[in-house]
């Protein structure tokens, strides 16, 4: 089989896969045979699978790691939620929510690429807790601005709802800390798997087309990639600029599946740009389909765990310990070869050789 | 005058603590090439075994922070042998995510056995306040200790590299791993014995933080771990002396940006000013100027 008919093949593997989940989950629902619990985790599960499927974009394919994707998230969450509060009732959800998905995607563009030139000058670890810092200045700055609207136009204050100066018929929409209440909650499964599976077709586009290839090559080697005249630094920031716009639509998504919003530690901090990132890790990195399988077994195991009630979240620290270890310990993975060559003679090789080739970031 | 000398005293103190902490950073990823997430939830931890030791049973300040530093020494040589080790040699993103899982475990941990309601911490250090400038600045006894805790750590840890066998054989791990094999030093060994090093420093600094900031539960030591990080990476890691600075500038610049720009923005100042400085000097203010690496 030649290489341009596997990845065709690939792809329509990881549509279809998506595709039958949201069968599964359809039917589900419509039978009833889904916990309530479930159901509160569908559009989650959307939002994270975009999440790490857009991460992965940037750690994967373009070789950089970073961990302040959750501010992206945020950036889309607050500038749909602004504009669904703006426009308020005066158009339908569905054209509503289709413009904020666009506006959530655009500011996220836009702040991805600010802060990426900058940025993608460092490499490694470096670029890492550069990419933390931006993280945790999003999240603050939101938690510290004031934002109303009255007929002379937007007002934006750090200081409090006072300052803002409105007219009588001002309203006050992002409050500091509090952030914004009374949102339309539109969000629905359904919309979810749309965006993601917009998402993947972005990504999939991308990673197989000209552009893509460039963007691999300056991740393989950087020297080689410039010496054949590829301006690598511009591939790279395209690669975190799609990244940083697909982060801004899971925020749209997670904004709207919310009335009210708020930038806490716990949704736009480093933990869960670091959460999302063990999605990418867990699942391969560079492989898309991995991480949204990945993305799908972390999100639902906690839940699952809940029979365990207070240890389920130590039994998921423990599991990924051991699940990384089992995958990429030197050690293990010689035995597990051992082990597969023993039993399964030649045919396992691929396989494991495949995983252990995580790329040094 | 006197209220921005006292603010400044303040962030030195913060920053003794911060340097504390990078320090234990700066080590680790110095030699075994890793950032080490759960650093942070170890001082968590060296905080709670003091709060068990002083307020729970009630002995001496002494032995807590005795309890704490050989606590936290012995868990970090544990941590690093059951969950780094078996990783030696794989990528240093699979390194990361354990050791993101062990600061869950952490946690969770200290979660299930405390709470999660917080605790107040009592201070463990009686050193009366002294107050210069006719009475105007009061500089307390916690203060006090953080700064000489930090100089003394500072003066020994130096001292230890470059003075020991097992100082020199770290500046050789951290240098070049494979030539320091050849020469016979124990890469094993010597990366346990950072480890412990750098947690033992955690446990105190766990110490100093609660008897700054009374209040502990399973996430103090998350926010002071990152911004520690910050400070080591900040003065350039992998240097001693980068460390202390680094802690210092962040200690200062978020007390005073909370005392006289917003107290809500102060983090967002001291990222920015991280951000400027890695975009101006990319290696961090000591990265490349002192070949002095640990």
């Amino acid at each position: 089989m030649n290489m341009k008919s596997k990845k065709i093949r690939s792809n329509i593997i990881t549509f279809g896969l998506v595709i039958v989940f949201y069968a599964v989950m359809e039917a589900m629902l419509v039978t009833g045979s889904m916990s309530s619990l479930m159901k509160g985790l569908l559009v989650p599960l959307c939002y994270y699978m975009i999440l790490a499927a857009s991460l992965n974009l940037v750690v994967g394919i373009s070789g950089e790691l970073s961990l302040g994707h959750a501010g992206f998230m945020c950036i889309g969450a607050f500038s749909s939620a602004v504009f669904a509060r703006m426009v308020g009732d005066s158009i339908p959800g569905g054209a509503e929510l289709f413009i904020s998905v666009l506006i959530g995607a655009a500011f996220a563009a836009i702040f991805g690429f600010l802060i990426g030139i900058p940025v993608l000058r460092l490499r490694g670890d470096y670029l890492a807790i550069v990419t933390l810092a931006f993280g945790e200045i999003i999240k603050n700055v939101i938690n510290a601005v004031y934002l109303g609207v009255d007929s002379n136009g937007i007002h934006v204050s750090l200081k409090d709802v006072k300052s803002l100066g409105l007219l009588d018929d001002g309203e006050v929409i992002i409050k500091g800390a509090q952030g914004i209440g009374n949102l339309p909650r539109n969000a629905t499964f359904t919309i979810g798997i749309v965006l993601l599976l917009i998402t993947l077709f972005i990504i999939t586009n991308l990673v197989n087309s000209r552009q893509g290839r460039a963007i691999m090559s300056s991740r393989d080697n950087r020297i080689a990639a410039e010496s054949v005249g590829l301006n690598v630094s511009e591939y790279k920031l395209t690669a975190f600029v799609i990244s940083a716009a697909l982060a801004g639509v899971a925020g749209v998504l997670y904004s709207h599946n919310l009335a009210n919003l708020q930038a806490t530690s716990k949704n736009f901090g480093y933990n869960q740009s670091i959460l999302i990132l063990v999605f990418v890790v867990l699942g391969g990195i560079g492989n898309i389909r991995g991480s949204l399988i990945a993305a799908l077994v972390l999100t639902i195991l906690p839940e699952k765990l809940r029979f365990f009630n207070d240890y389920r979240m130590l039994i998921y620290a423990i599991v990924l310990i051991v699940m990384m270890i089992m995958t990429s310990a030197p050690k293990v993975v010689a035995w597990r070869k051992m082990v597969a060559e023993k039993y399964f003679k030649k045919s396992r090789d691929n396989e494991a050789g495949g995983k252990t080739d995580a790329k040094e970031v | 005058m006197s209220s921005f000398l006292s603010y400044l005293i303040s962030g030195i103190s913060l920053g003794s603590v911060y340097a504390i902490i990078a320090l234990g950073y700066t080590m680790v990823y110095g030699i075994a090439k890793m950032l080490n997430f759960a650093h942070g939830d170890i001082i968590m931890v060296g905080a709670y075994m003091a709060y068990v030791t002083f307020t729970g049973l009630g002995l001496p300040p002494i032995a807590a922070i005795a309890v704490a530093t050989v606590g936290c020494t012995v868990l970090g040589v544990l941590i690093e042998a059951i969950a780094y080790k078996p990783l030696r040699g794989a990528s240093s993103l699979n390194v990361l995510i354990t050791a993101i899982g062990v600061s869950y475990f952490l946690q969770n941990s200290a979660l299930l056995v405390f709470g999660a309601d917080s605790k107040t911490f009592t201070s463990l250090v009686n050193i009366p306040s002294v107050s210069i400038m006719d009475g105007e600045v009061i500089i307390s006894g916690v203060t006090i200790a953080s700064i000489v805790t930090c100089i003394i750590v500072m003066v020994v840890l130096t001292l230890f590299i470059n003075k020991t066998k097992a100082g020199q054989a770290m500046l050789a791990v951290s240098e070049d791993t494979g030539a320091a094999t050849l020469m016979g030093i124990s890469v094993n060994r010597t990366i346990a014995i950072t480890f412990a090093i750098g947690s033992a420093l955690a446990g105190i600094a766990g110490v100093l933080l609660c008897s700054a900031y009374p209040t502990l539960s399973s996430q103090t030591g998350a926010m002071p771990g990152i911004k520690a990080f910050t400070a080591a990476v900040f003065g350039g890691i992998g240097s001693i002396p980068g460390a202390m600075i680094g802690g210092m500038v962040m200690g200062v610049v978020e007390n005073l940006s909370k005392a006289y720009i917003s107290s809500q923005l102060s983090d967002a100042i001291v990222f920015a000013l991280l951000i400027i400085i890695l975009l101006v000097k990319p290696t961090g203010l000591m990265g490349k100027k002192i070949q002095e690496k640990v």
